[in-house]
């Protein structure tokens, strides 16, 4: 080989710059073209299973001992990827390559607006028909009137902590929120890692601080939101860890270096069922402290780009079947939303700890739900959800 | 070299701590793999074997490492044989740019992974249209690869010069002839090196992967991590890395003892005649 | 056949170039780069906040935020800091490991150190990262054996994020370092020797202006890993570095990601251009 002067290779490097601006204009079409409206195409008959269904799920929604029967009733495989927080949900939803997902209400209404998911023909799913009424046609999961998915089931996020370290027993939030009470746990206290975590200072300030006229902690003008946001800029030094996995709150509270915190059932039972000293809001209190408490109400949802629709349709009528609803209920400690789950659990008390059948006890339960500049109540200088967003950035430093 | 006992010692010492630095994780991890306990803690509270059968008989584990695997020689595969036509252009003659190509390969690796992972998809979905599969993960892993494998050819051909090449010309070999018969031999071990060490970046690489890979499919560090998050499986996490850093120590030593062969012919005494094995070997690791 | 389509490119170098160039090229220059583009581009439109669509209008609205808003020019210094600590740790702790190896160490000596050396990156990044998090844990191995001294870990935060990188890192350096040191002549050592010089003035004005270029070579790898890295300061830490930004912000409005993604890469490049003046590109 020779070392000879090659000529200037200019033209070459002139048709990859042109290459590159074509892919530019390709790409500036393209994703204009992306987000399409939301088109009505719902399935209008279930066909044959396809062999798979791939799902994004929360922790816990999606094991084995529910699965496994389900792969062999329906011949449809399951791989389920765990998300941690409602964005990540939605991140993954975006990219068109799963089918459906348990989408909290701060996912629900961006999926729809987004066209990333299609509504769902409820006739197909006869499981429906004996969903609880009072989680049919709310507004996290009707849009326009249309469905756009099935109730998986609901909850409200726990206060947890190490009954050893953190006396008395908290009845409140405050333990965590005012700055006075949060200081004693320095360094030890948990909080959930997600923007949605406003609404909970926000729910906190609605009892507390009243003259701020809160009605819902997820639509919060400017005066409001402020308020919420300097409350937890003041927790922000207390604060131990940020938490969007479960079994990293998990190994936390076993490990000892957090001892009160938000969480979910999911962890306070896996703590309990490995011995560890953990003990949450009694069932005498209706697991909530006495504010009240933010919380989820889930809906399985399908995918507009569903490779896999009829599978997915199988699962969305088999996890609200009463025996499979039951045991994710009770595996995961949340309320069903099938009806007659309630016959089906191991512990016949559940459905009744668990408030299942109480529509009152829901109303001090705020569902997730997405923020939105519009107020719901004639004005529209509300926060959405980027601001919120951002807000978090700049709360957690 | 001769250093004086201090010196030795100091330098030992150094070594000591550099070194249980590197071990004492690792050291934690095997330690975990016993654990009785699901819940990671210290001290463990108590030992098991429970967990290896567990890890080798769970099906999704098997299946991410034979991805892993399959991913890693096809991302290696296509870094070779790129790396390698770069650096013969780079290193054998001269033209306009030919400065910016050694930039141009070390991108993919210098820039945040989260980036490179978001533009592939962002390509591979918006852009192509194309779903996201093994395929686009091979994509991704090969254009980081690449750098490895370019840094070793080019410096392998840098120290031989082109006048083996040139004299074979001479004796009327063409241009295939010459590169497979006279190059090629001579990049061998640095095309071992390179795919090596390529592997090991393409089998371990979780974020570009997280972007460009679809529902599917699992390579094992995507396995890994979903199973971070689910407390029952966090011990077999553990064993899993164990046995892979068992098995692994074969191809590391094993290509170890392939660059270091280099030394027999033209080993001679002291410096400089064993330092050309040492300089060979060196060269496996250099930067472009 | 093969020799038709030798002697066609025989005598043409161009085209020698250009066949050789074209693959590697077309991947990378387009492939890569323009991939890259095409999320970069997206740094200038901004984003409907209930839909996430992508408007395409261009602004400069996202690097207005990015540079009035304090807690992102925080971010960034956090992250550049880390990483320049990082790689001044890992340069200090891999050369006597890489010195020792080149130049000390006995030929089997040194296949056992390279092995040793190599074999932790075929292990999971996520499970180091995660056993460091057990261990810098409340009652993890760090505090239990610094208890008996009165003493504890750092816990969670920053500084267990630079202790992990550096860990995570650390063979990126010691490999190209070594590499460096083995192109010194012995010869030259001892000329020095000779000529009077400690052994310390010896490492500081031959060995390391000599090493130099290979020091700066393996520092592009600590800056650019822990530049770029999210998982682990999510994992041992509450603080967000500029990884976790992107992240958070990548579903919501990936034009604000795309411009903050502007900024490892504009650091990174201008970090190349100097490495490259300090003859990291080079070799012997």
């Amino acid at each position: 080989m020779s070392r000879e002067h090659a000529h200037p290779a200019r033209t070459a490097w002139l048709v990859v710059a042109g290459l590159v601006a074509f892919m530019l204009l390709l790409a500036g079409c393209g994703s204009s073209d992306s987000g399409s409206s939301t088109s009505s195409n719902e399935l209008q008959k279930l066909g044959k299973g396809e062999g798979q269904v791939n799902l994004i799920s929360w922790a816990g929604y999606v094991e084995p001992e529910w699965t496994k029967p389900f792969e062999k009733e329906s011949g449809c495989k399951v791989n389920d990827k765990v998300a941690g927080t409602s964005d990540e949900m939605v991140q993954l939803m975006r990219t068109g390559q799963y089918d459906g997902v348990s989408a909290s209400g701060n996912a629900t209404a961006r999926l729809v607006d987004g066209g990333d998911v299609s509504p769902v023909n409820v006739s197909l799913v006869p499981n429906y028909k004996t969903i609880f009424s009072d989680l049919k046609n709310q507004p996290y999961n009707t849009f326009e009137g249309v469905h756009y998915g099935i109730p998986h089931g609901r909850g409200a996020n726990l206060l947890m902590w190490n009954p050893e370290n953190v006396k008395p027993a908290p009845d409140s939030w405050d333990v965590i929120l005012d700055p006075k009470k949060a200081a004693k746990y320095s360094g030890k206290i948990s909080a959930y890692d997600d923007p949605i975590y406003i609404a909970d200072a926000a729910v906190y300030l609605k009892y507390h601080q009243p003259d701020l006229k809160i009605e819902s902690p997820y639509e919060l003008n400017e005066e409001q939101f402020e308020a919420a946001v300097t409350l937890l800029e003041e927790q922000r030094p207390y604060v131990g860890e940020y938490w969007s996995d479960a079994a990293k709150q998990i190994s936390a509270f076993a490990g000892g270096d957090s001892e009160v915190g938000t969480t979910w059932q999911y962890q306070y039972f896996a703590l309990k069922g490995e011995g560890k000293p953990v003990a949450a809001s009694p069932a005498s209190q209706g697991f909530l402290p006495k504010e009240g408490a933010t919380g989820w109400s889930d809906t399985w949802m399908i995918s507009s780009k569903a490779q896999h629709p009829n599978c997915m349709y199988m699962w969305m009528n088999y996890i609200v079947s009463p025996k499979a609803n039951a045991e994710v209920a009770e595996y995961f400690g949340e309320a069903p939303a099938q009806s007659l789950a309630c016959a089906q659990t191991v512990d016949k008390e559940f459905c009744s700890k668990y408030h299942a059948e109480e529509p009152e006890f829901w109303k001090r339960v705020y569902y997730w739900e997405t923020p939105l500049a519009d107020c719901g109540n004639g004005s529209s200088d509300c926060k959405d959800y980027n601001d919120w967003v951002k807000a978090w950035t700049s709360i957690k430093g | 070299m001769r250093l004086s006992k201090r010196s030795t010692r100091l330098l030992r010492i150094g070594i000591g701590i550099g070194l249980a630095f590197i071990y004492i994780p690792l050291i934690v991890v095997g330690i975990y793999a016993f654990n009785a306990s699901a819940i990671l803690e210290w001290p463990p509270p108590g030992l098991t074997l429970d967990w290896f059968p567990k890890a080798i008989e769970n099906e999704a584990a098997r299946e991410a490492f034979v991805t892993s695997i399959k991913a890693g020689l096809a991302a290696t595969a296509i870094a070779i044989v790129l790396g390698t036509l770069a650096s013969l252009a780079v290193a054998r003659y001269r033209f306009f740019g030919r400065e910016t190509i050694s930039f141009l390969v070390i991108l993919p690796i210098a820039l945040p992974g989260i980036v490179t992972g978001v533009a592939f998809s962002n390509t591979f979905t918006q852009v192509l249209g194309i779903d996201l599969s093994l395929f686009t993960v091979i994509v991704g892993h090969a254009t980081f690869c690449i750098v490895v494998v370019y840094n070793n050819v080019v410096a392998r051909l840098r120290r031989i010069s082109g006048s083996f090449e040139e004299a074979s010309a001479d004796l009327g070999a063409h241009t295939w002839q010459t590169f497979r018969w006279v190059t090629l031999p001579s990049l061998q071990t640095a095309l071992v090196a390179g795919g090596l060490l390529a592997f090991a970046l393409s089998f371990d690489e979780i974020i570009v992967t997280n972007f460009t890979i679809g529902a599917g499919e699992q390579t094992l560090p995507i396995w890994i991590f979903s199973n971070l998050f689910r407390p029952n499986q966090l011990p077999l996490v553990n064993v899993v890395a164990v046995i892979v850093i068992v098995i692994s120590i074969i191809p590391v030593y094993f290509a170890h003892r392939l660059t270091r062969e280099e030394d027999g012919p033209v080993a001679g005494k002291g410096g400089r005649g064993g330092s050309r094995g040492k300089r060979i070997e060196a060269e496996a690791t250099a930067v472009p | 056949m093969s020799r038709r389509l030798a002697s066609f490119f025989h005598g043409r170098p161009r085209l020698q170039v250009g066949a050789l160039l074209a693959g590697p090229m077309g991947w990378l220059a387009i492939g890569y780069l323009g991939s890259l583009a095409v999320l970069l581009i997206a740094a200038f439109w901004s984003v409907d906040p209930l839909s996430g669509e992508i408007v395409h209008n261009l602004g400069l609205e996202n690097f207005e935020t990015l540079v009035n808003e304090p807690v992102y020019r925080h971010i960034i210094q956090r992250t550049v800091v880390v990483a320049a600590l990082v790689t001044v740790t890992d340069a200090v702790l891999a050369f006597p490991i890489a010195f020792y190896m080149a130049k000390v160490a006995t030929r089997r000596g040194k296949a056992i150190l390279v092995v040793a050396v190599l074999l932790p990156l075929w292990s999971s990044y996520l499970v180091k990262v995660y056993a460091w998090r057990t261990m810098l844990s409340a009652g993890g191995v760090i505090n239990w054996a610094l208890a008996p001294l009165g003493l504890h870990g750092p816990g969670f935060g920053v500084t267990a994020v630079w202790l992990v990188m550096s860990y995570l890192w650390l063979p990126y350096m010691v490999l190209p370092i070594y590499a460096g040191l083995e192109r010194i002549p012995n010869s030259l050592i001892s000329a020095s020797e000779d000529l009077g010089a400690s052994p310390f003035t010896t490492f500081r004005r031959v060995i390391l202006p000599l090493s130099f270029p290979a020091v700066v070579a393996g520092s592009i790898f600590t800056f650019a890993l822990t530049l770029g890295d999210y998982i682990t300061p999510k994992l041992v830490s509450n603080d967000q570095f500029i990884g976790n930004v992107i992240s958070t912000n990548i579903s919501s409005d990936l034009p604000f990601a795309s411009a903050l993604a502007l900024v490892p890469i504009v650091v990174m490049v201008a970090y190349l251009l100097v490495a490259r003046k300090l003859g990291a590109f080079e070799h012997v």
